[in-house]
């Protein structure tokens, strides 16, 4: 403290602390006591923490801390917790029938956000956010065309059974022909039957190529899509007058189809999930807007559509 | 205070002890006032929540209540939601002008007599003096032996220190819950584990800085002095010893053996003795000085005895100790308060309540909040319409179930229905029953014809179908596929 020049001030009759900045200068004012015995309080505080809490870092983790509490086991705590929380609904959902679900609106709301859930972690993968599908890959499950049906009981078979899984028995599967590659047909042949497909579904106007087509198409494809083209479930076969195309509805795409389908796969899932979810996946698949009434789920109570006419 | 020489070889102290503050008792009509206040402040802060309300069965009955649970916000007839929380921001921020106003007016009024720190202290003071006697009796067991006096006296100070502050604690928590339930609840150790925590940390802390702390609170941690130091001006009315009349002072006796030569002031040190702060007024303002005018009431008692004017210390502005130093008369009160600074404050203040009311009046209790589905932005339909899925949040804020419907405008061929299934039955509109005082989550299909703009903006509606047709409306886009998609 060699140029320290430490003086009283005079207007506090204070002791400044001797520094001086352009003539600014500090005040030496005193802590108050209590200010003192806060700052003890805090070591006591934190000496307590030491030994009570996780705090030292070692080579692996640190000191333990006497209370053996650690954020991990909280995470497991809360976890633990909101299972139990959930039980009582997931136990009312695993004995419900899927049937009845929507005759029971809270169920059926609780079923739908579970089924959300699990979802996002085992469906968005193919079928997207949403169930919005990707073009030309994986279905849509929000619109209302389906290849296997989308009432709930058939919505809950595809997703408990997948599609055309070689391993399992109740799986659904068929086979559309690979029409051009194996030869059954020739180029010329594909080329009449896309343009019979592009008229029934109002793309194309009817000529002398779609009417070829027909005969074609009540040979070889009325067998799985119908005859007028209107699909059939029982073989996951699409309805072809739609204006729904999962791999496209262009010549080019249709051409392709014809020549060399694609035959999707989607996994089964009862080896994976509980029933219990795949109830309340198919729940919320049903519930994304393409949902069929096979079943006539009952209106909410509170919640009532109006006929086309009504009137508010 | 120390002389320059003194400060070698020695070191100023680290820590300062508090010095004792034994405040004497005071009669006048300050004290009054302030008993007034504080007899105000404490019966609304400890008897508000137990005024009930009458809001019918589906809303609880007391007056104010600060529900966190089910986030409602219970004022007399108004009902706050969390989404108008501007409310209390708009409270918050009059609370705030309202403070400059009082300051730029009457200085630290809001100190000298509403601050909670303020009014528990007094109250505190109160006790000090209920059990160890006024000034002179407190100062005596202060620095006398711990014997059995002084012990059975601190004791019994303390708990009722302590009946107070708990009952401060107690009285809080009733704001954020029934306060007859909580009551009871309380004492059979039913409630939450948050409300005991909040009354000990409550007690804890009015004991505290009721009890121990008091002036230091307002010295040390609090910041609203020092912003008050820097909103006052001139014109801002202070507690001021007017020292070109009191100086240079002198007892009653001296002034008689030498008239002219002493000022008002007697030295009786009386102002110093009532002050709840321990300071001296006549060394002028101070940050210790919280503008309670106990030493007003002091001065005016002994000037009254000695026969000399009232108002040696008196509330004084600065440009009017000026005026007064000069032999000039002062400006009346009245115009010292309303100049361009405060009647500004008050005109934003006015403005901003004006503002708050008017909005009450025409906030809707029927809102409707639309969220446009991102994934999907657009589903197409198999008939070539396009589909667009809407997550509608109403919000039914009157304590009576509603009957509403849901309707759009400005989409051509636009049907609508709610459940996953139906679109059969999809028309023009929904009609839905709302619970009361709720919210309902509701997904909305809306179908319209597959030609047409690929982004169109319509109108989502509700009103109410019970005689009440009021509602709200939201703007929203229709999405539909680009060509070629």
């Amino acid at each position: 403290m060699a140029d320290v020049k430490q003086r009283i001030d005079e207007a506090t009759g204070t002791s400044t602390v001797g520094h001086e900045w352009d003539g600014i200068e500090e005040l030496d004012t005193p802590m108050p006591r209590w200010w003192l015995w806060t700052f003890y309080a805090t070591i006591v505080w934190g000496l307590a923490y030491v030994v009570l809490y996780p705090a030292w870092p070692m080579v692996n983790r640190a000191t333990e801390g006497v209370l053996g509490w650690s954020s991990r086991g909280d995470l497991e705590k809360e976890m633990a917790a909101d299972v139990a929380r959930r039980a009582p609904v997931m136990s009312a959902i695993a004995a419900t029938p899927l049937a009845d679900l929507p005759n029971k609106p809270e169920l059926m709301q609780a079923a739908v956000q579970g089924g959300a859930a699990a979802f996002r972690v085992h469906c968005v993968q193919c079928h997207g956010a949403g169930g919005a599908g990707v073009k030309n890959l994986y279905p849509s499950l929000t619109d209302d065309d389906w290849l296997w049906g989308g009432d709930l009981a058939s919505i809950q078979y595809t997703v408990t059974h997948g599609i055309r899984n070689p391993d399992h028995k109740a799986t659904r599967t068929s086979l559309m022909p690979a029409f051009g590659r194996d030869g059954i047909l020739d180029a010329a042949q594909i080329g009449d039957i896309v343009s019979f497909v592009r008229t029934i579904s109002r793309q194309e106007k009817a000529s002398a190529s779609s009417a070829r087509g027909a005969t074609l198409f009540a040979d070889n494809c009325a067998v799985c899509h119908g005859a007028g083209g209107e699909g059939g479930r029982q073989f996951g076969a699409p309805k072809l007058t739609d204006a729904i195309w999962l791999y496209g509805g262009d010549r080019d795409s249709l051409t392709a189809t014809v020549n060399q389908p694609r035959n999707g796969v989607m996994p089964r899932w009862d080896n994976r999930l509980d029933p219990a979810t795949i109830k309340m996946l198919s729940a919320y698949v049903y519930s994304l807007g393409g949902g069929e009434k096979g079943l006539a789920p009952a209106t909410e109570g509170a919640v009532e559509g109006q006929g086309a006419d009504g009137q508010p | 205070m120390a002389s320059p020489e003194d400060l070698s070889g020695q070191l100023a102290p680290l820590y300062e002890a508090r010095k004792g503050v034994y405040p004497k008792a005071v009669n006048g009509p300050f004290r009054r006032f302030k008993w007034a206040i504080m007899a105000v402040t404490l019966a609304i802060y400890y008897g508000t929540p137990w005024i009930r309300w009458d809001r019918g069965p589906y809303a609880p009955d007391q007056a104010v209540l600060v529900d966190l649970a089910n986030r409602r916000f219970y004022m007399f007839q108004i009902e706050i939601w969390p989404h108008e929380f501007y409310y209390v921001a708009g409270l918050l921020i009059m609370a705030g002008i309202g403070l400059f106003l009082v300051t730029s007016a009457v200085g630290r009024a809001w100190c000298g007599y509403a601050c909670p720190q303020t009014v528990w202290t007094d109250l505190f003071q109160h006790v000090d003096r209920l059990i160890d006697g006024d000034r002179n009796a407190q100062v005596r067991l202060a620095k006398g032996p711990w014997g059995f006096e002084k012990i059975a006296k601190r004791a019994l100070k303390y708990l009722i220190y302590l009946v107070i502050a708990f009952w401060t604690g107690g009285a809080w928590i009733m704001y954020f819950a029934d306060a007859p339930t909580l009551t009871v609840d309380f004492w059979t150790g039913q409630a939450a584990l948050v409300a005991y925590g909040t009354v000990a940390v409550l007690t804890a802390t009015t004991f505290v800085l009721g009890g121990f702390l008091r002036e230091q609170v307002c010295v040390y941690m609090c910041p609203w002095p020092r912003i008050q130091t820097a909103m006052m001006d001139e014109k801002s009315l202070l507690v001021t010893y007017k020292d070109w009349r009191g100086e240079p002072r002198g007892s009653v006796k001296k002034a008689q053996a030498h008239p002219g030569a002493f000022g008002d002031c007697v030295d009786c040190n009386q102002c110093v003795a009532v002050c709840p702060t321990g300071i001296d007024i006549r060394e002028g303002p101070q940050i210790g000085c919280i503008t309670c005018a106990l030493c007003i009431d002091a001065c005016d008692g002994v000037m009254k005895q000695v026969g000399r004017p009232r108002g040696l210390i008196d509330y004084c502005t600065l440009d009017d100790a000026a005026t007064e130093k000069a032999g000039c008369t002062t400006q009346p009160i009245r115009k010292t308060l309303t100049r361009p600074r405060t009647l500004i404050y008050f005109g934003v203040w006015v403005a901003i309540g004006a503002a708050m009311l008017f909005s009450l009046g025409q906030r809707t209790r029927l809102d409707l909040a639309v969220q446009h589905e991102r994934s999907p932005l657009y589903v197409q339909l198999s008939d070539g319409h396009v589909r667009n899925n809407y997550t509608l949040k109403l919000r039914n804020m009157e304590t009576r179930p509603r009957s509403v419907v849901v309707t759009v405008s400005g989409l051509p061929g636009a049907a609508v229905w709610t459940e996953g299934g139906a679109r059969e039955g999809a028309g023009k509109a929904v009609t839905l029953t709302l619970a009361p005082d709720s919210v309902t989550r509701l997904k909305l299909f809306i179908a319209a014809p597959g030609v047409g703009p690929v982004r169109q903006d319509f109108t989502i509606s509700t009103r109410g179908r019970d005689g009440d047709p009021r509602g709200d409306s939201d703007i929203i886009q229709f999405d539909r596929p680009e060509a070629g998609q």
